[in-house]
């Protein structure tokens, strides 16, 4: 579903990625850990289009990102570090605008944004202004209009970002509901290893490279510790 | 939880059948984006009240102390000679341009400092389509606020001849100017780093290009005074063109090269805007601060 081959990406002479190449199958949740600075978010804004690779190739859904990014773009859905809304708008606003950017039908739309926001709670609000609402909702909000256009590929990036326990449970939840209800399959970039543990696959990025792959177990025990926690940090540190 | 990637996936298929392609979604996405500015702009009455306020003080008070500065000397494209208000009113209308086109570029910096610039660009679309739009939403903003200076300029004394043939073209040279001056905005705000660096825009753009140029006074006046080097920049000022063409325009005589310049000056801004906007160069200063934490 998402592949990415040789990716090489290069500020100045910093390698912020290097020769990364990774096979994400739909249906998978994989959790993407990395302490900070190990290149999580350039990863992102590299298989998002925002910034070209210097080396490699981004495939989606069969899609090359280089070759085709309009139809590469169309299967990603994405939630950035930092949140990206409008907060003049209202949430219902927001999502439309994020609709008609992706093309959908008006009543597909609203209908799909009542569906989500219902399903996380937030349906009271919909035309409270973003600027009123709380970080955690503003994070839902994020995840609803991420999936509006039902993207195969769900990209989040350090998402549970100042979230309390209960909206970080709530999020985590939510999208595990999707990957085995829409089979989409979710990167979830985090350094917090507990984010990790419950995921179908565990990736280690350290330095732009990649340092395990697999179940959070296979991983542990690539880590060469009792716990992934520990391995995490013996091997990022 | 796996599957092949290349086998059909129901919802996925569903999905995309509902999403509209090519010129429909091309054209929905422009009017989401026009439609979006148009939105905030009207909830910030005081951003329209600014926008009238300062070239209504130059009509009503700069112009009023040099009412005669002409005195019987008749001005092109003008027959007769012409009070100062009426000179410089085409001017100003370029004034309201300039702002607005250089208020896009912070409008620019502060989507990007959120995070929507992102949002924006990870759409489907041809990126240099996106900015497009973005560009027209800019245009559209100015030309409106550039007609509710001429109406409330009329209310004050001073009436332009929009009302009439001559009026269309005058308006198809403001359309043109604006997307000429939103342009250059989208450029600039490839380079400003932060929304604190809109000052130096001001100081460094806003200013030269405007005093620098035919909306105070005739270039021959500059020549005139023996400000060579003023006169030869303000012949290379793309806003010139830009005021001599409305001004022209309105009083139906021909603009000469005036057109020719402001286009040629829009596909070049927004051309180097798109290039600036490129994939292999990041947007603005991300690229050099690697775009995020980790």
């Amino acid at each position: 579903m998402l592949r990415t081959t040789g990716l090489t990406k290069r500020y100045g002479s910093r390698a912020a990625l290097q020769s990364l190449t990774l096979d994400l199958q739909a249906g998978q949740f994989v959790a993407l850990l990395g302490p900070n600075g190990a290149g999580k978010s350039t990863l992102f804004q590299v298989l998002t289009g925002l910034f070209a690779a210097d080396e490699g190739e981004v495939e989606v859904a069969g899609h090359s990102l280089a070759r085709s990014a309009s139809a590469a773009l169309r299967h990603i859905g994405v939630v950035f570090q930092q949140i990206a809304l409008d907060l003049d708008l209202s949430i219902r606003q927001n999502m439309l605008f994020h609709a008609d950017l992706h093309g959908l039908p008006r009543a597909v739309a609203l209908d799909r944004i009542q569906q989500g926001c219902s399903r996380l709670g937030i349906d009271d609000d919909l035309d409270r202004k973003v600027r009123e609402l709380s970080g955690g909702n503003r994070r839902k909000v994020e995840l609803v209009r991420a999936n509006l256009h039902r993207p195969s590929v769900l990209l989040m990036d350090e998402a549970t970002v100042g979230l309390d326990p209960k909206s970080r449970l709530d999020l985590l939840a939510a999208l595990h509901a999707d990957v085995r209800e829409r089979g989409v399959c979710v990167l979830w970039a985090t350094h917090w290893v507990e984010e990790a543990v419950g995921a179908d696959r565990v990736l280690v990025l350290h330095q732009g490279a990649l340092l395990a792959d697999g179940t959070p177990d296979d991983v542990t025990r690539v880590l060469g510790e009792d716990t992934l926690e520990a391995g995490f940090i013996a091997r990022t540190r | 939880m796996s599957s092949d990637p290349l086998k059909p996936n129901p919802g996925r298929e569903q999905s995309a059948a509902q999403a509209r392609r090519g010129i429909p979604h091309a054209l929905q996405a422009l009017q989401a984006i026009v439609l979006r500015e148009v939105i905030k702009f009207s909830q910030q009455t005081g951003r329209l009240l600014s926008a009238l306020v300062r070239p209504l003080l130059w009509l009503a008070v700069f112009a009023a102390g040099l009412h005669d500065v002409f005195g019987n000397t008749v001005v092109p494209p003008y027959d007769t000679a012409v009070p100062y208000d009426v000179y410089v009113a085409p001017g100003l209308i370029g004034m309201v341009l300039l702002f607005n086109g250089m208020q896009s570029s912070l409008a620019m910096v502060y989507d990007r400092e959120m995070g929507l610039m992102r949002l924006l660009l990870t759409a489907p679309l041809p990126r240099a389509w996106l900015l497009f739009a973005k560009l027209c939403a800019t245009a559209l903003l100015s030309v409106l606020q550039a007609l509710a200076f001429i109406a409330i300029a009329a209310l004050i004394g001073t009436s332009l001849p929009v009302l009439s043939l001559a009026g269309l073209h005058a308006l198809f040279a403001m359309i043109c100017s604006a997307l000429m001056l939103g342009a250059l905005g989208l450029l600039l705000s490839v380079h400003i780093k932060q929304l604190e660096n809109f000052a130096g825009t001001m100081n460094f753009v806003i200013f030269p290009m405007y005093f620098m140029s035919t909306a105070l006074y005739p270039l021959w006046k500059l020549q005139s005074s023996g400000a060579n080097w003023v006169y030869e920049l303000a012949r290379c000022n793309p806003f010139t063109y830009a005021v001599e063409w409305m001004r022209f325009a309105l009083y139906g005589k021909d603009p000469g090269l005036a057109p020719w310049v402001v286009i040629g000056s829009l596909l070049v801004f927004f051309g180097l805007a798109c290039w600036g906007y490129d994939p292999q160069r990041g947007f603005g200063g991300l690229t050099k601060r690697g775009g995020g934490s980790s």
